[in-house]
């Protein structure tokens, strides 16, 4: 049945108190007619614009926010080039090294591609580390945060699987020996770690199936590392981002929209990035890598130096400080792990180390730690290295187990600015304050 | 914020608001690198050097009878080399090539009269035609004949009946020396 005539303004105003009655949320439609089509029955166009521009971010966020930016843009553009090298690369014993080779060689651009995502691992992990020390230096995983920290070292340890496997896919000597020490590792467990071992390589010793399934486990795992990072910023996108200063956001004053504020700084960082990474792709593209690597596996030779890559050296430190397999190897998995019980273990309500005179200290002595770690998992395996790891060691661990927690007992913090804004404002437009 | 925007971004350069030819140098600028970096990614999927290092081949033809056939391959498809007789070719020249569906004379697709090479792939649907090792599977018009769905060519590989709307395509060759042909 036709109604009467009505205006078409009337009509929609009609429509939109239909809604109202029905508590259906009236949503933000587009002027543009395709997108709001598009937006009304998947609104995902409304919600990356929230997500993504309007998103109130502390306006006080400084470079070292811009470190989730580069780490994700870094996950892309090693899901990027891995994708075509995987589709060049050959997963067998036989050809998989000069299959390598060939890429450097013969593919077109393969060189390049190649360069960048190894050192990409590199850099991906440069970000990631750093992404994680500004979390621990201005307090991001305390409440009500905690569930962002913890995908986040979810997110660590499945790059360290990723990174591991990718290691052993030029099959390399020092691939074959990474493979065949780390695999080792979990011959450590009492009664069934033999057994473990064989199932991990499927086989008697690392060979032709434990290739194949570690390129299987390479191409897979990055996937499964972007749908955590969607997590993590999800979960992010609840509470809001944390600030220098640790306090709450209190008003509409103490934010800015995330673009163009926080998307022009977080290109300013990429950028900055992107060039000391293209330095290291053009003019060092070995730089960080292995000359024994450039030999192709054997597996009736150990080279004599067997060193991880950069980023699992204060790792393999721990695990060579401690003289005990099990223990050595629950050093080395428990100091990633131990990571997972921080927001529990720091008992503070102060969350930014600006107002925490003493614990401020224990974190850079924790920073220089490990780094001495980092440097001491590339010395040989001999005194007076294995007296020094044992001591930082120790205080890897005596840092979140004891001083974590008692400091965040007895420490007295500095008084803490009322806003975000406050410390700005007073300064800047005092009279606006009232 | 606002008093950047008033005493700062209105400056004009050339008649163009400042902010305005920043944001165009940004974008100019990103968009050059996004294509710096997807054109790699995009040539890396063309053939490599070392496929295309096997474009050409050299195929020894000294030891090839009258009336022999054989088949090379050349990039990954099989290349028909047949030595035809007298009477092949005798056909193949006479033919009334004017009226066939792809008119071709046989001079047009031989250097030598007593070499046709022919790429052998049917130009229908793809298949290998049948005829080089077994004279008796050449099909009516002496040449060859694709079973898939019934394409008959005649001794110059010229589709005679059948569904292949083309001829079997000839391969780019030469004759280097009377022993020696190269292909491509």
């Amino acid at each position: 049945m036709r109604e009467p005539c009505v205006s078409a303004k009337s009509n929609r105003l009609q429509k939109i108190t239909t809604m109202e009655k029905n508590e259906q949320p009236i949503r933000k439609t587009f002027q543009n007619s395709i997108l709001a089509w598009i937006d009304e029955r998947l609104p995902i166009i409304s919600i990356m614009q929230r997500e993504y521009i309007n998103y109130p971010t502390p306006r006080n966020v400084n470079y070292f926010w811009s470190f989730g930016a580069i780490a994700t843009v870094m996950l892309l553009v090693m899901i990027t080039t891995g994708l075509v090298l995987a589709m060049q690369y050959t997963s067998h014993t036989a050809m998989a090294f000069s299959s390598v080779q060939r890429i450097m060689r013969d593919v077109n651009y393969g060189w390049l591609l190649r360069t960048i995502h190894m050192n990409g691992a590199s850099m991906f992990f440069l970000a990631v580390y750093i992404h994680i020390y500004r979390g621990m230096y201005y307090g991001s995983y305390k409440k009500p945060r905690e569930l962002i920290w913890i995908l986040g070292v979810m997110i660590l340890l499945l790059m360290m699987a990723t990174a591991f496997t990718g290691y052993v896919l030029p099959w390399g000597q020092m691939s074959y020996w990474a493979a065949t020490v780390i695999t080792n590792l979990f011959s450590a467990v009492p009664l069934i770690g033999e057994h473990i071992v064989s199932f991990l390589w499927g086989g008697f010793s690392v060979d032709n199936p434990t290739l194949n399934r570690f390129f299987v486990l390479h191409f897979l795992l990055p996937f499964v590392i972007l749908g955590v990072v969607l997590l993590h910023v999800a979960a992010l996108h609840v509470t809001g981002s944390n600030n220098p200063d640790g306090v709450d956001v209190k008003s509409k004053r103490d934010t800015l929209p995330f673009h163009p504020y926080i998307t022009s700084k977080d290109s300013l960082a990429m950028l900055v990035f992107a060039i000391i990474y293209a330095a290291i792709v053009f003019y060092a593209p070995n730089f960080l890598n292995h000359p024994d690597n450039a030999i192709p596996a054997n597996p009736l030779s150990t080279p004599e130096h067997i060193v991880p890559e950069w980023y699992f050296l204060p790792f393999y430190a721990v695990l060579r400080a401690i003289p005990n397999k099990l223990l050595g190897v629950l050093g080395l998995f428990g100091g990633v792990a131990i990571l997972f019980f921080l927001p529990f273990l720091d008992r503070s309500k102060v969350r930014s180390c600006r107002y925490r005179p003493i614990y401020r200290w224990f974190l850079w002595a924790f920073v220089i730690d490990v780094v001495f770690l980092g440097w001491l998992g590339g010395r040989p395996a001999e005194e007076p290295y294995i007296l020094w790891a044992r001591l930082g060691t120790l205080y890897y661990f005596g840092f979140f187990l004891l001083l974590v927690p008692l400091v965040s007992l007895f420490e007295r913090p500095s008084p803490l600015p009322a806003s975000i804004s406050e410390p700005v404002l007073k300064t800047a437009d005092r009279p606006r304050v009232s | 914020m606002n008093e950047t925007s008033s005493s700062r971004g209105n400056t004009h350069i050339g008649g163009r608001e400042r902010r305005e030819f920043l944001g165009l140098l940004v974008g100019a600028t990103g968009a050059v690198g996004a294509v710096a970096f997807t054109w790699p990614i995009v040539d890396s999927l063309n053939p490599a050097k070392d496929v295309l290092s096997l474009a050409s081949i050299d195929v020894n033809i000294s030891e090839l009878q009258e009336g022999q056939s054989i088949t090379v391959k050349w990039r990954g498809k099989p290349v028909f080399i047949r030595y035809r007789t007298q009477l092949e070719i005798k056909k193949a020249e006479d033919a009334n090539w004017q009226k066939f569906r792809d008119p071709q004379s046989d001079t047009e697709r031989v250097k030598k009269a007593k070499y046709i090479v022919v790429i052998g792939i049917c130009t229908h649907l793809g298949c290998v035609p049948l005829g080089q090792k077994n004279i008796t599977q050449r099909g009516e018009y002496g040449g060859w004949f694709c079973p898939c769905h019934g394409s008959y060519y005649d001794e110059s590989g010229r589709v005679r009946k059948g569904p292949a709307p083309l001829n079997l395509t000839v391969p780019p060759y030469e004759f280097l020396d009377e022993r020696t042909m190269r292909i491509g």
